[in-house]
């Protein structure tokens, strides 16, 4: 069998006493994709954070595509492949959406230790850049201000924008977050096309988003995984039931 | 927030497509032409009207402008409100007095010990500042600059409080060419419009780009691949050298160097050059250092208490313009993005 693309080994984070990561052991295999659910501050993000490395962990390891990158920066981890998402929406709002896109196809090519060619018009750039809009369905939006998006699109750009670093990996922080039921149906397809072509750890609170992308489901309640499986299987956990998804479908 | 959002600009006009890859529009560049033509002409207006110190102060304007130009990659381009950026004037004007006492004249190697020195010191102190943010920033920058103005005033083997005076001007490869004023004026002018051009350049480039994209959002910048410190540093450094080829040229206007350069107020007085002309505009900063230092002597001429009225000026103009003298540019022709 292959090694996995990302294989995470007792993970720990605390914050004081705040045990948020708590000893989390998951393998991601290549071309899976992998839903990350469980409650309101169960520890999703903070393990996010600690997947891309702008939170340094307390302990455990972190294996991408084979190597070790438990130390690397997050900067370091990106060129190797692994892009994230943001649940709060995280772009360069004064740029154009183009701009967006170009200034990560701009990170993995070359050196940016360049003070004179203007960058805007870098052909080969802008049309990496306008492949990664051209997934996600923002091409028409290419030469519009960033901040102009509505809410749906300034999602799709973040998309975009994790596209256009070239990952192996994509880690999806919440990408429906706050969408609308039109907008979110046009996410889902969108996850559901990229997971054609990209390995993905998505995080996300729409059990039916959930139940209709994921390979295999991991449950995440104070910072522990208890339960990892098929969508099925995890839908039919009785701890599952009982820790998260209960509530959920009492509450909806 | 973007400058057109400042203006209160109309939410439609905001969402027109930007052009691309524009990042000054025809405004600033008019802007940039009127001034530079009007200082270029300067010297026959001073000749028609008969007063030759007109020249001399607008060169000393220029010497202002060239250092807040440079503080203006930091402050409007990069977001580093640095404090202490008039250290890396006196360190230019020291480099020229110090090696004239020792015999080294010549304002190309002056220029060229000055910017090495001047880069030294802003990547030493740069690395050190950058690993702070928001008001620590400022205030470390500040602290360094003093640290370079309190150096000087202890080096009592050139000047220390007092400063010293220079015998005469530096040599350009041997001519004294710059002790006439007018050539003085114009090699200043020369290296104004080549910093301002350059810089324009720079904000455009590859380089520039990920100075503004840090700028707006760091986390972003790195969530892409970005080290935004190495950057951040070395915008530092090129600020800090441009500021110190101004005071190359300080010291040979003035034909004396003192501490008095390197003051936290003179840091200050840049800072406050930037934001009235309007940051991230270039051209503003170089408006602003005119402003300031007309206003400077208009009101010096009025009252002793000059100070108090630029201070009053200075509120109504944080208050009422916003986006300092561009942005009322912007406003009085009713012009686009600027
Ligand atoms: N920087 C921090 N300092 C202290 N506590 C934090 C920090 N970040 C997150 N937390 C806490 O960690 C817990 C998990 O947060 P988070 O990872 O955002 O959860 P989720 O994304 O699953 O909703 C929450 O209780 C939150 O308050
Ligand atoms: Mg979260």
């Amino acid at each position: 069998m292959n090694t996995p693309l990302l294989s995470i080994q007792d993970l720990r984070k605390s914050f004081g006493a705040l045990k948020v990561t708590d000893g989390v052991t998951l393998d991601v295999p290549a071309g899976e994709l992998h839903a990350v659910i469980g409650p309101n501050g169960a520890g999703k993000t903070t393990l996010i954070h600690q997947l891309s490395g702008s939170l340094a962990s307390d302990s455990g390891t972190i294996h991408f595509d084979g190597d070790e990158v438990s130390r690397l920066t997050m900067p370091e981890r990106v060129r190797r492949g692994m892009a994230r998402s943001f649940q709060i929406t995280s772009i360069l709002s004064g740029f154009t959406v183009l701009e967006n896109a170009a200034m990560a196809v701009q990170a993995r090519s070359g050196s940016s230790f360049r003070f004179f060619g203007r960058a805007g018009a870098e052909r080969r750039l802008n049309d990496e850049a306008m492949a990664a809009l051209d997934r996600v369905g923002l091409v028409d939006r290419a030469e519009r201000r960033a901040g102009s998006l509505s809410h749906g699109e300034k999602r799709q750009l973040e998309m975009a924008i994790a596209l256009a670093t070239g990952p192996k990996l994509l880690l999806l922080d919440e990408p429906l977050a706050g969408t609308g039921h039109e907008e979110s149906a046009a996410l889902v397809a969108l996850i559901a096309a990229l997971k054609e072509t990209h390995t993905i750890v998505l995080i996300e609170h729409d059990m039916e988003a959930v139940f209709q992308l994921a390979d295999r489901v991991s449950v995440l309640v104070y910072g522990r995984v208890i339960a990892t499986g098929t969508p099925e299987a995890v839908r039919n956990d009785p701890q599952v039931r009982a820790a998260y998804l209960g509530d959920e479908t009492e509450a909806a | 927030m973007s400058a057109s959002e400042a203006a209160g600009r109309p939410v439609d006009q905001v969402q027109t497509p930007a052009k691309r890859g524009r990042l000054f529009g025809p405004g600033r560049r008019l802007a940039a032409i009127v001034i530079f033509a009007a200082l270029a002409l300067l010297p026959l207006v001073a000749n028609l009207i008969g007063d030759p110190f007109l020249v001399v102060t607008a060169t000393r304007i220029m010497v202002f402008a060239l250092a807040a130009l440079s503080l203006d990659l930091l402050i409007g381009f990069g977001a580093m409100v640095s404090f202490g950026h008039a250290a890396f004037l006196g360190i230019g004007a020291y480099a020229v007095a110090i090696l004239a006492s020792h015999g080294v004249e010549d304002i190309l190697v002056q220029t060229v010990v000055a910017v090495a020195a001047a880069s030294l010191f802003a990547f030493v102190t740069g690395a050190i500042s950058l690993k702070t943010k928001g008001v620590y920033f400022i205030m470390i920058t500040l602290a360094f600059g003093q640290m370079a103005y309190f150096f000087m005033v202890s080096l009592s083997a050139y000047g220390g409080d007092d400063g010293i005076t220079l015998d005469r001007r530096s040599t350009l490869l041997g001519s004294r060419l710059l002790s006439d004023d007018i050539a003085l004026f114009y090699a200043l002018l020369a290296v104004l419009v080549l910093a301002y051009l350059g810089l324009t350049r720079l904000i455009g480039s590859r380089f520039g780009r990920v100075i503004r994209g840090t700028r707006e959002n760091p986390a972003r910048m790195q969530a892409i691949g970005f080290e935004p410190f190495r950057f951040q540093l070395t915008a530092y450094v090129i600020a800090g050298a441009i500021a110190a080829v101004a005071g190359v040229f300080l010291a040979n206007q003035a034909e004396f160097v003192s501490p008095a350069y390197m003051s936290w107020q003179r840091s200050g007085e840049l800072i406050v050059m930037v934001v009235v002309g309007g940051m991230g505009t270039l051209i503003g900063p170089v408006a602003g250092a005119i402003a300031f230092l007309l206003l400077e002597d208009w009101l010096a001429a009025f009252s002793e208490h000059w100070k108090l009225g630029l201070g009053v000026l200075l509120i109504l103009l944080v208050l009422f313009g916003r986006g300092g003298l561009a942005g009322l540019a912007r406003r009085l022709t009713g012009g686009g993005r600027a």
